[in-house]
């Protein structure tokens, strides 16, 4: 029992550590289509793969963790909030497909990423009080559904090969 | 497992015809003519200018905290130059002309947006 407690912390651990570099590496990659909020999701690889080979609980903090140290390492409090509120969007979202096995991972994948989107969104539109924002969605959702089937086929092919070495 | 796929398949579907409809709908929405269009700029949803697209010009906005924004105008498109934001979303963000385009930047609380004078353009046509 003790055991399988250290093992899962030291796992947890590396799937952060793995998050917080996979941030750093998205927020270098040099793609930039000119609209704000059009991106991969690389981090998102890591909530999945928790989420499938963990649990709900772990994933969340596995996330939230990631979002404070990147928000600290990289990023500022403004860039934070919208961090926090496309990730609590979209970890409601996986985690209620992911309860229910509507999906299998790539959908969860895509409608996280949709839902991660929408969320920023929302937040941007709030704070700026100005709807002409929405004009974004289209392609918000558009690159949400494309960057969400992208990571859920990795996480997918992760996930099955993580599974036989990794068991609780 | 093959249930699952199916439903994938229409949440993909569904996601793309809903971006697509999006899409066409607010580019309807934005085919007004650009030529009497001015670029509005917004500090914490406050108005504090209005400009011609017609005329180039370069604007300093004071924003939130102290923050500033320099907006230019030129060739009839607008974009963010300099900033004073951490992160420079809007000088990455492309060049705006249409009808109800923005930018934002939204540490410094400013939102550039495009709107088509409809009662200038009615003026123009009808005398």
């Amino acid at each position: 029992m003790k055991g399988r407690k250290a093992g899962q912390i030291a796992y947890l651990g590396m799937l952060t550590a793995l998050a917080f570099i996979l941030s750093y590496v998205e927020s270098i990659l040099p793609i930039s289509l000119g609209i704000p909020g059009v991106k991969i999701g690389l981090a998102n690889l890591t909530v999945m793969v928790a989420l499938y080979t963990v649990g709900v609980k772990e994933a969340l903090c596995l996330s939230f963790i990631r979002i404070i140290l990147v928000g600290f390492t990289f990023g500022n409090l403004a860039s934070m909030m919208y961090s926090v509120a496309g990730g609590v969007v979209s970890f409601l979202v996986m985690v209620v497909l992911f309860h229910f096995e509507i999906f299998t991972e790539t959908g969860v994948s895509i409608a996280g990423g949709v839902a991660h989107n929408l969320g920023q969104l929302l937040v941007a539109v709030l704070v700026v009080e100005n709807a002409k924002l929405l004009f974004y969605f289209p392609v918000l959702c558009f690159s949400g559904t494309v960057a969400g089937c992208f990571i859920g086929v990795l996480a997918a092919m992760i996930i099955k090969r993580v599974k036989k070495v990794y068991k609780q | 497992m093959e249930k699952k796929r199916r439903r994938e398949i229409g949440l993909v579907l569904v996601l793309l015809v809903v971006s697509g409809l999006s899409y066409f709908g607010i580019r309807q929405f934005q085919n007004s003519s650009t030529e009497n269009a001015v670029a509005v700029i917004f500090v914490e949803d406050k108005e504090v200018g209005r400009y011609p697209l017609s005329k180039d010009i370069r604007i300093t906005v004071s924003g939130k905290d102290d923050g500033e924004n320099v907006v230019e105008i030129k060739d009839c498109k607008v974009r963010v130059v300099k900033a004073s934001c951490p992160d420079l979303i809007c000088v990455h963000h492309q060049e705006i002309s249409k009808n109800g385009e923005t930018i934002v930047c939204l540490p410094n609380r400013v939102v550039v947006e495009v709107q088509s004078e409809e009662e200038a353009e009615v003026d123009g046509t009808t005398h």
